[in-house]
């Protein structure tokens, strides 16, 4: 783990690289792909030429237009999610040069500075290959049910304003609300597992984005409401106790998403909701 | 009978809050989408939500004034009902959106906080961030989820809208449901829906870069277009004054980064080579505060546009020579920055690797949002003046209440129904509120109250007019699946055997649709450059007609999903072009040089394109707008007279 997340060092190198980068230079992009679930993975390579600002989004849709590998062969668009290419939306989630990110934001210059220099691309490995790059992440809407991640109000009528804020309380929320549910947490997290068979999904670990999104709501004021119900499933197979406190999650958030602060908060919350519990003998 | 349902396509503001509010009423709703609703292209608005608030109205501001900025900012041309009712909604929005638990920004003593933004001298736009947007869609995504979770909406995620199913013609033509793609299997099904609302947002991808989406072609519109829903206004798209160009898309840097400050500003000496912190207050042109002294930065988008496309293609004053001007907020508080604007303060470093707080930043304007949209109707509210009135002077007594049911009946049955009886349009689809130009921080609004105020229309119609679905023949549906399945499979089978002529590759042709569209239908359109982009699509087309894809695969077929819609994007491609060539003025967003000022005999009216299936194009008529609240003025926004001469001798003085 310790070498692919060696480049959250590297920021000074990456801007180095961007400074040095040679322009209209023809890189390589080597793709890890796969027809379809249950089939098996090949490795192709592609020769791509670079223009000002190119990324891998840029990179993955010239070789749409003309995908023919580096050792000649025809072969056909790489498939792979993507959506606002910002980085606000969480689709392009990838695995480059061994390390979980947005592609949209991951720019060549920064990685690939030099004539022939390689990029690699991978799908994530924590959830199940449609094709090629793109995988399925439906369990991490399914565990936002799990912890009603959800303020539960009493319908969309016009009853006036919600409550009033700190400025101070708001920004907590807001950092924990920047979650687009990426899934790089849980790429990274060595207790967060693949699990194909949707019914393991309610007792394997729900990952750092759930139980972080479970406090967001916790802290909301009418968000408390569910609290306890939210505690309870937190508290059950799967929950925050499997975190191994590895700390990955909070180091490849692309949004510094403070996780462990997250995992740490739930964490004293059951705790007490548990003591609570018991005295209340319920 | 069984239970009646309807079916939601698009999953972003407008979708998720028709969604919402259809299922709270008790009627299942089946959402579809191309991506996971959590991320469609709302998540991309940054600056805010405008609505009146007591600060500002204590100052003089109203729903009233709301409402008359944006029938003035959009030239116009919008059908002012609705817009009043959005107006007046505004307020009541925002607190929804507050007990959903947007992270709004807050004052010290914790009220939501405002900010300013164009087309007002009021501080009207509420604000989480600088990604209002994706802080809102979260919370109506979150909303949804929980009716997911008891059932009443169920999602289709991945699956591709098609085609709408009709039956009957002429006027008795109503729409009884849809086929869809799942965009992994790609099966293609039919689902009956008593009602369907398409929520499917814009169609920047036509202009080839723009600052939207991968997945805004803009094809299920133009799909219901080849279906027979009527398309209005298509000619009328925004270009937003600041956005990063980038090799992949353009990113925008938000409005409310002149709404906190910033200046946009150009060297006055041409080709001046210093570090912009080295050239002195003295010798910086800035040109929207020297030519419009009154609103300065914050004159509306198209404005800023043509002002910024001017000093650079017509005058050659660019920053560093080229097609970029500064916009600078180095003068502000580097941690201020950080809170009001972090989420673009961050896409600036990643993409273009400086730090906007000290360096300003280089952008120019791209293709951002469609005015224009599928055609839709209403039925009138209570409010009709004797005659329609004059602008609005702030503090002057309000001529209409804010009450619910002025601009529109609620809960009408045909409220953004398009011309197809239960085909609704709502959100950036449709073609109402924003007229020749929307004001910024108005999009999110008008998604939400679609959502909202029209999604009771769409419960109505279905639970009093809307025959039995269930009694609808099932060769109706089976003919629309065969219809699409054919096309499919011609679509699969054109990879074999291809002739390996790139001139029929589908991103070729698609590139080539973006930048002929993007050339001639933007900013800056004359009869002479139309014609000419008319007789490249129709080029285009033909070269289509022989698309040939890279990839025969049966699962998970992306290339055949893009070149499908390729197919449908020529089409409205071409109503766009033709709307601006047939709209011999100036209006708003729509700037010809052969025709500079506004016509309101001739051209105060909606341009409403019709598909005409026997030629395969499109037939175009003008139609009255629905107007009679507010009189038409004209739109200068205090612009001072020749300015445009300035720079240049101040260039030569220096």
């Amino acid at each position: 783990m310790s070498d692919a997340y060696a480049h959250l060092h590297d920021a000074e190198q990456r801007r180095q690289n961007r400074k040095n980068a040679v322009p209209g230079r023809q890189v390589i992009i080597k793709i890890k792909r796969c027809d379809g679930p249950g089939k098996p993975s090949r490795w192709e390579s592609f020769k791509v030429k670079t223009e000002a600002g190119s990324n891998v989004i840029s990179c993955l849709k010239s070789i749409a237009a003309n995908p023919v590998t580096t050792d000649g062969k025809q072969s056909t668009p790489v498939v792979w999610d993507s959506g606002c290419l910002e980085e606000v939306c969480g689709a392009c989630t990838m695995v480059i040069n061994g390390r979980v990110r947005q592609s949209c934001s991951c720019l060549i210059d920064e990685y690939a500075p030099r004539e022939g220099d390689t990029l690699t691309l991978e799908p994530m490995s924590k959830f199940p290959v449609i094709r090629d790059l793109w995988v399925d992440r439906e369990r991490m809407f399914h565990a936002l049910k799990r912890v009603q991640a959800w303020v539960p109000i009493d319908g969309t009528y016009n009853l006036g304003a919600g409550p009033k804020e700190s400025p101070e309380q708001q920004q907590t929320r807001y950092d924990l609300s920047e979650c687009m549910t990426c899934g790089c947490c849980l790429e990274a997290c060595p207790q967060f597992n693949l699990e194909e068979d949707e019914q393991a999904w309610d007792t394997a670990f729900i990952g750092a984005q759930a139980i972080s999104q479970a406090r967001l709501f916790n802290e909301h004021e009418t968000g408390k409401r569910l609290k306890g119900e939210r505690l309870d499933t937190l508290m059950g197979a799967g929950g925050v106790s499997d975190c191994g406190n590895a700390q990955n999650c909070v180091k490849v958030c692309p949004k510094g998403i403070p996780l462990t602060e997250s995992i740490a908060a739930v964490g004293r919350s059951t705790t007490i909701h548990a003591v609570t519990r018991f005295f209340r003998g319920k | 009978m069984t239970e009646q349902r309807v079916i939601v396509v698009g999953g972003g503001l407008a979708g998720l809050a028709a969604a919402v509010r259809v299922a709270e009423a008790g009627v299942p709703v089946d959402l579809v989408s191309m991506v996971p609703v959590k991320r469609s292209h709302s998540v991309c608005a940054q600056g805010g939500i405008n609505a009146c608030n007591e600060v500002a109205r204590q100052q003089g501001y109203s729903e009233y004034q709301h409402f008359d900025e944006t029938i003035f900012g959009g030239d116009f041309l919008a059908d002012q009902g609705p817009v009043l009712e959005m107006a007046n909604w505004a307020p009541r929005i925002i607190d929804l959106l507050d007990r959903m638990g947007v992270p709004f920004n807050r004052t010290a003593e914790g009220f939501r906080d405002l900010r300013l933004f164009g087309g007002s001298l009021f501080k009207r736009t509420h604000f989480s961030g600088a990604t209002t947007g994706q802080q809102l869609l979260y919370a109506l995504d979150e909303q949804a989820r929980r009716y997911e979770a008891e059932g009443k909406i169920k999602k289709y995620e991945f699956w591709e809208f098609l085609w709408p199913v009709t039956e009957g013609e002429g006027d008795d033509k109503r729409c009884v449901g849809m086929v869809a793609q799942d965009m992994r299997t790609m099966q293609i099904r039919a689902f009956r829906g008593a009602a369907v609302v398409m929520a499917t947002g814009g169609n920047g991808l036509v202009f080839g870069k723009s600052t939207n989406s991968v997945i805004c072609n803009g094809g299920a519109a133009a799909r219901c277009y080849q279906a027979g829903a009527h398309y209005g206004n298509a000619e009328m798209i925004q270009v937003h004054p600041t956005a990063i160009p980038g090799a992949d898309k353009c990113r925008l840097m938000s409005e409310s980064a002149r709404g906190e400050g910033g200046r946009v500003w150009v060297p006055k000496q041409k080709g001046d080579t210093r570090r912009p912190k080295d050239i002195p207050e003295s010798e910086r042109y800035y040109l929207l505060e020297e030519r419009y002294p009154d609103y300065g930065n914050l004159v509306p988008r198209d404005i800023a546009t043509r002002e910024i496309f001017d000093i650079c293609v017509n005058e050659g004053m660019g920053v560093d020579g080229e097609n970029q001007v500064y916009l600078d907020l180095t003068h502000r508080d580097p941690d201020y920055l950080t809170r009001k604007l972090g989420g673009i303060m961050e896409i600036y470093e990643k993409f273009v690797g400086e730090d906007p707080r000290f360096n300003p930043m280089k952008i120019f304007p791209a293709v951002h949002y469609s005015m224009g949209g599928m055609w839709t109707t209403y039925t009138a509210g209570a409010y009709n003046p004797d005659s329609p009135l004059p602008a609005h002077k702030p503090g002057n007594a309000i001529p209409v209440s804010s009450d619910p049911g002025q601009g529109l009946t609620i809960g009408a049955p045909n409220n953004m129904m398009t011309n197809i009886t239960g085909l609704y349009a709502f959100g950036e689809v449709n073609f109402a509120y924003h007229g020749a130009t929307r004001l910024g921080a108005n999009a999110l609004l008008s998604c939400i109250f679609d959502g909202l105020c029209n999604g009771q229309s769409v419960v109505n119609y279905v639970r009093d007019e809307a025959g039995a679905v269930d009694d609808v023949a099932s060769p109706v549906y089976d003919s629309v699946v065969k219809q699409e399945q054919d096309k499919h499979d011609a679509l699969v089978s054109s990879s074999s055997g291809g002739s390996g002529d790139n001139s029929f590759n589908p991103y070729a042709i698609a590139k080539e649709m973006g930048d002929e569209m993007n050339a001639a239908s933007t900013v800056v359109k004359s009869g002479p450059r139309l014609g000419q982009c008319m007789n490249k699509l129709s080029e285009l087309r033909e070269r289509y007609a022989k698309v040939e894809l890279g990839d025969a695969a049966a699962w998970t077929n992306q290339s055949l999903s893009f070149s499908r819609a390729v197919g449908d994007m020529l089409i409205m491609a071409e109503a766009v072009a033709k709307g601006g060539l047939l709209r011999e003025e100036s209006r708003g967003s729509h700037y010809r040089t052969d025709f500079q000022d506004r016509d309101d005999d001739k051209f105060w009216k909606t341009s409403l394109a019709k598909y005409n299936p026997d030629t395969g194009s499109t037939d175009m008529e003008f139609v009255e707008v629905r107007k009679g609240l507010v009189q038409s003025r004209p739109r200068t926004y205090g612009k001072t007279a020749p300015a445009k001469s300035e720079p240049k001798q101040t260039a030569a003085a220096s």
